[in-house]
């Protein structure tokens, strides 16, 4: 009868799968309309596909998908909507970097000591909107999308006033102090795939078995789904939403950390931007579930990656954005209506099955 | 079965051959219907017969995939039930689909509106119409009252003002009386027979056998999915009528031969409890309640007087005003629920949708839910996986739930079975305490049947239920004693040996019991 649990994961990954086709046809409409050709431009878009350099950089742009989309997954499973991952990602970004900097530690524990500042500080800031929600019934939704313009201008203001060292190349761009050498996230591919594509892939790995394996999981789902029901068991849940908010915000702190350990080693105004933001769509298309979180970052960090070579023959590379864009749109509508059709289904073969055994019998 | 008379009286309303297939299931086969102008005909069968999915038929709301229907007369297919309104037919309800924040009038209107000729809604006009529709239904209302000051039975009357003044002359009432108190319902039949008078015809479905012998001048049986019979309240009684509905021996919820021990087992003293407004009057007010070993005690009460507000006070999921809560001798004031439920403590919720299940959720999911701080269903923080599928497996063998393996997600399930997994996940960890909120509401004849001995076997055995139930038949059978709640008060304390249905509408309504108390 595991069979039954294929099925639905079987349906659940077709309809995300159409969902990316029906994306892929109406953009195909999209380049049409604007004189292009579509075919060719998919050829392109997936040829690169055969490079080696291609596919290192679409890893590495999964990386913090990975991880937001996660962020995001963990408060979808209890029914909170955390759309402040990019605000929970800026202020760890922006403390991590400041705190790395100041302190000298060796190697590997000094990269640890910025992985833990930035997971407390981001689950400070989703702190905030738990607090909100459970003191004060604010929906979750206003108040991490207004906690982000309040994370955006803070982090923006923190950093001009006091933590902006001027340039020692002359370059243009302002940064705060370089953290130590002994911060870094160590490469894997030089410059091309960082390490903390692992860290992302164990963020995975413990959500999988946070959520699916272990009794505080199960509550979390089960106060997702039917939260009248936990209720009555006892689950407290208001706790279950600070825990899940904090849990959430932890994530998103290290949503920044491939960039920043990884990359520039400083904080500068645009680090890391949009990648809390495009968590949400990864989530959405990978179902909340850490197997298509992973596939969905694949597709979006390729995505992101072969764009450039569009501009080769002439096409925009805007056209991957409206190409996300489109899936997120397909995938919700898809979802839903395979859903139904799926629930139908199975309410058909439970019938079939009841009588069966009552013709047996 | 009757045999019509050979007349060229035409029906009303005539269904023959009516086949209508779910994926899977049949719903509705070979159904015959003949209801004649001016009566009020019963449909009759137990929960999943088939009833409402006919109604739906005849109302338009879906097609037949065989069979005919003819009204007065005439062959029809209804597309929708705008169809079906055309040609005079009217349903009303089981869940009142009124909008509380509109008066009566623009409830009766709402989508039909007279409007004048700059498209302004006349509603000189509606009132009229409306005044003389009450008039024949003998109903007095002031038709500028919102419906949310409107108490049920007036809501009911208004759905059914909103029906004829669509120009019904064929009314279906599904379940019409399962919202009302004894009172209530004669009022309503009062009004059915002033329609039936004036010329209409009134379609009714129900399971409550009293009212369909009192009321009703033919009835139909249905069973599995077919008309089995068709008869009038001379020719049978009740036995025999529930008899033709379930087609074999009927449960009984009556019956014991044990004796109720001595220890209390849950005991609620002088409770208190705030209403949801700061200043408003208390939700609970000075309850006082004993639940012995091997006891059932009933409540009975017309439902939101306080009923839901006792159970959520004991389970610890609303901080009391004042009085004390205890389970064998263990005052909870400062437990959690967790821990009550630890201590013994079960429930079986008022609507298994909102409180009992995880719908989408695996079978085996849903029995372990509560039960997370079962030793045996865990390893340390860890789920145990196996153990919970052969655990769910033994409580679908023990409460004969009907499904095909432990993996289906709930909602495949039907109501009947959804509730006896409810109750087996309940039952099975042997609480000292039950509270079981309607615990056989919307489920068929064998699994009220099945559930009835599940408690009473559970009882035998020591468990203390405090069974809340609008089911006065239930009450009645399965009470040691009954209580009866009331504005959230206990207003009155009845012998279910001597107490009657009409008894306990008196007291369901608000008349106080004498020192009784």
């Amino acid at each position: 009868m595991k069979n039954q649990r294929l099925q639905r994961m079987l349906v659940t990954s077709a309809s995300s799968l159409l969902a990316v086709f029906v994306a892929l046809c109406i953009c195909a409409v999209i380049l049409l309309i604007t004189g292009k050709d579509p075919i060719e431009a998919y050829k392109t878009l997936f040829g690169a596909a055969g490079d080696t350099k291609v596919l290192q950089g679409a890893l590495n742009r999964a990386t913090p998908l990975m991880i937001s989309a996660s962020a995001v997954a963990i408060g979808f499973k209890m029914n909170l909507f955390n759309i402040g991952v990019e605000g929970q990602m800026r202020v760890s970004l922006l403390a991590t970097a400041v705190a790395g900097a100041a302190i000298h530690l060796p190697a590997p524990i000094h990269v640890l000591f910025c992985l833990v500042v930035a997971m407390a500080t981001g689950a400070l800031w989703a702190a905030f909107a738990g607090w909100l929600k459970v003191k004060r019934g604010v929906n979750e939704v206003i108040s991490t999308i207004m906690l982000n313009f309040v994370a955006l201008s803070l982090v923006a203001w923190a950093f001009d006033a006091f933590f902006r060292v001027d340039s020692a190349t002359g370059s243009l761009l302002v940064k705060t102090k370089e953290l130590p050498s002994s911060a870094w996230f160590p490469d894997i591919v030089d410059r091309r795939l960082n390490g903390m594509f692992f860290v992302a892939v164990l963020v995975l790995v413990l959500f999988y078995v946070l959520v699916w394996k272990t009794k505080f999981g199960f509550q979390l789902r089960a106060s997702g789904a039917n939260p009248g029901a936990s209720r009555v068991t006892g689950v407290n849940p208001k706790r279950m939403i600070m825990i899940s908010m904090l849990l959430s915000g932890a994530l998103a702190g290290l949503v920044g950390m491939r960039s920043l350990l990884g990359d520039v080693h400083a904080y500068q105004n645009n680090l890391a931007e949009q990648q809390g933001f495009n968590g949400i769509a990864v989530a959405l298309l990978g179902r909340n579930h850490p197997l298509g979180i992973f596939i969905s970052a694949l597709l979006f960090g390729y995505l992101g990656e072969a764009s450039g070579r569009l501009q080769l023959i002439d096409i925009p590379k805007e056209i991957t954005t409206i190409m996300t864009g489109i899936i997120v749109l397909a995938v919700v509508i898809i979802n839903e209506a395979v859903k139904r059709w799926d629930d139908r289904r199975i309410q058909h073969k439970a019938a079939l099955a009841l009588e069966a055994v009552a013709v047996a019998a | 079965m009757t045999e019509y008379s050979q007349s060229n009286n035409q029906f009303a309303v005539e269904l023959h051959g009516i086949t209508k297939r779910f994926p899977g299931v049949i719903a509705n086969h070979d159904i015959e219907l003949l209801v004649r102008p001016g009566t009020i005909h019963a449909i009759v069968g137990e929960n999943g017969a088939g009833k409402s999915t006919l109604m739906k038929t005849l109302y338009g709301m879906h097609q037949p995939d065989e069979g005919t229907i003819t009204v007065n007369g005439n062959q029809v297919q209804f597309k929708t039930p705008t169809d079906a309104i055309a040609a005079g037919i009217g349903m009303v309800h089981q869940h009142f689909m009124l909008a509380d924040n509109l008066t009566i009038t623009e409830n009766i209107i709402l989508g039909d509106e007279p409007v004048d000729g700059r498209g302004r809604i006349n509603f000189k006009e509606a009132r009229a119409r409306i005044e003389m529709l009450m008039t024949s239904l003998g109903a007095t209302f002031n038709t500028d009252t919102n419906v949310s000051e409107l108490g049920v039975g007036q809501r009911q009357r208004v759905e059914i003002l909103k029906v004829l003044y669509r120009g019904a002359k064929i009314l279906i009432l599904d379940e019409p009386t399962a919202v009302l108190v004894p009172q209530e319902v004669d009022e309503l039949f009062t009004t059915l027979k002033r329609l039936v008078a004036d010329g209409a015809t009134v379609i009714f479905i129900s399971h409550k056998l009293d009212e369909v012998l009192a009321y009703c001048d033919e009835i139909t049986v249905i069973r599995q999915g077919t008309t089995v019979a068709h008869t009038t309240p001379s020719q049978v009684n009740r036995r025999s009528l529930a008899e033709l509905m379930v087609g074999s021996d009927l449960p009984d919820p009556s019956g014991r031969e044990t004796k109720i021990g001595t220890d209390v087992r849950l005991q609620v003293t002088g409770l208190n409890l705030a209403g949801e407004i700061v200043g408003a009057k208390l939700a609970l007010e000075d309850i006082n309640v004993a639940v012995h070993s091997g006891e059932i005690v009933g409540i009975a009460g017309v439902e939101g007087n306080g009923q839901f507000e006792l159970c959520e006070s004991i389970l610890g999921l609303r901080t009391i005003l004042s009085g004390s809560i205890s389970v064998c001798g263990q005052e909870l004031s400062h437990t959690e629920t967790r821990d009550r439920i630890n201590m013994g403590l079960s429930y079986i919720p008022f609507d298994r949708h909102r409180e009992g299940l995880l719908l989408d959720a695996p079978l085996w999911e849903n029995t372990f839910l509560g039960r997370e701080g079962n030793q045996s269903l865990s390893r340390g923080p860890f789920i145990s996986r196996t153990k919970i599928e052969a655990d769910c497996r033994s409580i679908i063998d023990r409460f004969g739930v009907l499904t095909p393996s432990e993996q289906v997600p709930a909602f495949a399930l039907s109501g009947g079975n959804q509730q006896k997994l409810v109750v087996g996940r309940e039952m099975v960890s042997d609480p000292k305490v039950l509270l079981a909120a309607h615990p056989t509401r919307g489920v068929d004849v064998g699994a009220q049947a099945a559930i009835w001995g599940e408690l009473r076997h559970a009882r035998d055995n020591g468990l203390g239920v405090l069974l809340i139930s609008a089911d006065l038949e239930e009450l009645i059978g399965l009470s040691d004693r009954i209580l009866v709640m009331f504005d959230g008060r206990m207003t009155a304390h009845l012998d279910p040996a001597t107490a009657t249905p009409e008894m306990l509408g008196t007291y369901m309504t608000g008349e106080e019991q004498g020192a009784a108390q």
